[in-house]
């Protein structure tokens, strides 16, 4: 009977349930909360996804995306961001183990890559609107440049928090702040990529795609 | 035990019983990069019966974006993933409504409202 008793409770100590240990630790409140942010992130990019699919053809007369996307460009830029969020996947891991050198390494391997991203990208919208296809010209390309310039935007924010970050470790440490902030930093990353994945599906394929 | 009471953080990698990280990511690079490949090869052959195109680049990119979920983001069907799977797919069900809704309404106002061409040339028949 005591026996029983005492299995009983070993058991209870080993096994609260959720609702009955007391809040989560800061670290999972925090990422969860970043990962409803970046949900509802995702929620605006549909629409601006939706947005670019109701007016793909209405280029009034001007340029249609066959004639100014540039394929070998757009697989290079998908390589360097895909590339970009493999190396801030090894951040997150050298962030855990608290190595130092290697996350200096791999931060500076996620932000040349993705600056590399965001100068094709640049070039691109350089070239289309000295071919007059600016954002005025048609529906389809004011479409076209809020989709992939909010992109864009979000990929040269992250840069900018790439860097702070990086000062945060030289001058802070890796204390439990500056870690939260890195993880979210990387859940950020890895979203901006999924996006980029509808993206170039959506416009840059699709777009090719008779 | 303990320690597996609470919910698994989204982008946690640290689950004790897993491969270790590199060769998570390694993976989740891997299926990318095929994935990726195929979309372009897709997109560019004329091998594949044309109108089934869009749908294969569709399926590519939802895979892809599964992978990236997984492999990067650690968002797995474990109990102590529930409530990040639960958020996610309450994010999709709005981005769901918000892109096949604009593009159902959207399709039938043009429908309705701008007759093509040939239909406004057409001589009416009573």
């Amino acid at each position: 009977m005591n026996d029983a008793v005492a299995i009983y409770d070993v058991r209870q100590e080993a096994f609260v349930p959720a609702s009955e240990a007391g809040p989560a630790p800061k670290r999972i409140v925090v990422a969860y909360g970043f990962w409803i942010f970046l949900l509802s992130d995702i929620i605006m990019f549909s629409a601006l996804f939706a947005a670019y699919a109701v007016l793909v053809r209405n280029t009034a007369g001007g340029p249609t995306g066959a004639q100014l996307f540039n394929q070998v460009s757009v697989a290079a830029e998908t390589a360097f961001l895909l590339a970009s969020s493999y190396a801030c996947g090894l951040m997150s891991l050298a962030v855990a183990s608290r190595e130092r050198a290697a996350v200096y390494v791999r931060a500076l391997a996620t932000f040349v890559l993705g600056a590399a991203f965001l100068a094709l990208e640049l070039r691109e919208f350089a070239n289309m609107i000295a071919q007059g296809a600016t954002p005025q010209r048609s529906a389809f390309l004011s479409a076209f440049f809020a989709l992939v310039g909010c992109h864009g935007l979000h990929v040269t924010a992250g840069l900018v928090w790439l860097t702070v970050m990086m000062a945060q470790v030289a001058v802070k440490g890796f204390r439990a702040t500056v870690q939260r902030r890195l993880w979210c930093f990387a859940l950020f990353w890895h979203a901006l990529d999924i996006v980029w994945v509808g993206l170039f599906t959506l416009v840059y394929l699709m777009g090719v795609v008779p | 035990m303990t320690d597996t009471r609470y919910d698994r953080a989204p982008g946690d990698a640290s689950a004790p019983a897993e491969p270790s990280g590199v060769l998570v990511y390694t993976t989740g690079l891997a299926l990318a990069v095929i994935l990726t490949a195929t979309s372009f090869w897709v997109a560019n052959t004329s091998l594949l019966w044309g109108p089934g195109v869009s749908m294969g680049l569709v399926v590519l990119a939802v895979a892809q974006m599964g992978v990236h979920l997984v492999f990067f983001l650690h968002i797995t069907t474990g109990s102590d993933n529930t409530n990040n799977v639960l958020a996610l797919a309450y994010g999709l069900l709005i981005v769901l409504l918000v892109m096949a809704g604009s593009l159902w309404i959207m399709n039938n106002l043009n429908d309705n409202l701008m007759p093509s061409p040939e239909l406004m040339n057409m001589p009416m028949r009573h």
